[in-house]
């Protein structure tokens, strides 16, 4: 950076990367992403990136070398439960420490929030869903719903216009993020040219492997201040393999579901034993039976016709 | 004749960056922001049509200038006015109000006099602008 010097005479001579990251703040935020979020390299890998190109955006407009405000828009691609919601909450945050937007707050919407019902109706929905997000990060969570292709009528289409004008018009006001499925948002991107051209980023979101799943469950558990013996957690390790070969498997939030009804099954279990003094470790711990008494176990031995996926 | 009414009528008219400073100081009290037009300037005109409805949870004062924006493409030839309501002691009242917008030329007021019973005499002020329809005022 330091050959850049003579760019104008207001500029410093010298500016300190690392000192200027440091200032930014950006760094405790990409830190806590790699210690909260477990897995997914390459979607921290571009963040990491994007941030990077930020900083030296920002060192570059010191020095009085212009640069355009940056295209932010992005689009999170993956499997349910990948954890694009939470990277795209950290994402705000990122975009607020480095300047990009002026509130880093994050707007979560669905197609049911930007259209509306009748004629009319839609357009000033979506205004004030823009409105709520100027200064944040716009997160449209499973954006191909927005354009249905089988009802030219439909008034996604309406939405989808004012939000491509406001994305064109107001880049430096808001960030918006879409997510979805990667098929679903492949057929989206592709029947709408306009959102394509005007989405800079797009990340995708890794499934987890088994490893990963195991060590999210341990998170959430200790988030939530239990921890598991070594028996549940072979138990768990095993729920995790049988039930990723079931339909409907959702990543992390499928062992999300599965901890929560642990936890209500080691709450039962503690019930039942009833005359029994509890002490914080029984509160704490969940045993491997809590984990093991799944229908995901039960469906191993006899396949049931119905597969309810969730169990 | 320049119509003061509402905060800061008495400098000259804010520009854009101090309309979005005073926008996010109501925004960072929780007030919520409203837009109202007008074409008729008599200062005992208090119902001005409201330009959508109050802008209710926004962080960010780009949102009601984005609208202001709007209101303007429409009827930037007459008064708009912004005001912000504060609803934390339980019912919504008005906080701040100002002028944001205003026709090039404000024709003001002309003084009407009637004589009542006996010598008294009656005054009214009346606007010039309000000679002509509602819509063509300011044309």
């Amino acid at each position: 950076m330091s050959e850049v010097g003579e760019a104008g005479p207001a500029s410093p001579a010298k500016i300190n990367l690392a000192e200027e990251f440091a200032q930014s703040g950006v760094g405790p935020v990409l830190q806590q992403l790699d210690d909260e979020l477990i897995g997914l390299a390459p979607v921290k890998q571009r963040i990491r990136e994007i941030a990077a190109l930020l900083l030296v955006d920002r060192v570059r407009s010191k020095f009085g070398l212009s640069s355009q405000a940056p295209t932010l828009h992005m689009s999170f691609t993956g499997n349910p439960g990948t954890g694009k919601t939470t990277v795209a909450m950290r994402m705000a945050e990122i975009l607020h420490r480095l300047g990009y937007v002026r509130r880093g707050h994050l707007v979560a919407v669905t197609r049911d929030d930007l259209v509306g019902q009748y004629i009319g109706h839609t357009a000033p929905k979506t205004k004030e869903v823009l409105k709520k997000a100027m200064g944040g990060v716009l997160f449209i969570d499973e954006a191909y719903y927005l354009y249905r292709q089988e009802n030219e009528r439909d008034y996604g289409q309406e939405s989808i216009e004012i939000l491509l004008q406001v994305m064109e018009n107001h880049r430096d006001d808001l960030v918006v993020i879409l997510a979805g499925y990667a098929d679903k948002m492949d057929r989206f991107f592709h029947s709408n040219p306009g959102f394509r051209s005007r989405v800079a980023h797009h990340i995708d979101f890794p499934d987890y492997d088994d490893a990963d799943l195991l060590a999210i469950g341990e998170k959430m558990l200790s988030a939530l201040n239990y921890r598991l013996n070594p028996e549940a957690r072979q138990a768990l390790a095993e729920y995790i393999a049988l039930r990723r070969r079931q339909p409907l498997f959702a990543n992390a939030r499928s062992i999300r579901n599965a901890l929560d009804r642990a936890r209500l099954r080691q709450a039962n279990r503690l019930f039942a034993a009833g005359d029994r003094e509890l002490d914080l470790d029984r509160l704490t711990a969940i045993e491997a039976e809590d984990i093991r008494q799944s229908r995901v176990f039960l469906e191993e031995s006899v396949p049931s016709p119905r597969m309810r996926g969730e169990g | 004749m320049r119509i003061t009414q509402g905060c800061f009528s008495f400098l000259p008219d804010l520009t854009d960056d101090q309309i979005l400073t005073q926008v996010q100081y109501c925004l960072d009290n929780g007030w919520a922001v409203n837009l109202e037009f007008t074409d008729d300037p008599h200062l005992r005109n208090t119902y001005w049509e409201m330009w959508g409805l109050p802008m209710f949870e926004l962080n960010d004062a780009k949102g009601v200038l984005m609208e202001l924006d709007n209101c303007r493409k429409i009827y930037g030839d007459r008064y708009i006015r912004l005001s912000a309501f504060d609803s934390s002691r339980g019912w919504e009242s008005v906080r701040i109000s100002f002028i944001v917008n205003r026709p090039k030329n404000e024709e003001g007021f002309r003084l009407d006099r009637s004589e009542g019973p006996g010598r008294t005499q009656r005054y009214a002020t009346r606007a010039y602008a309000t000679d002509k329809p509602e819509g063509k005022r300011y044309a």
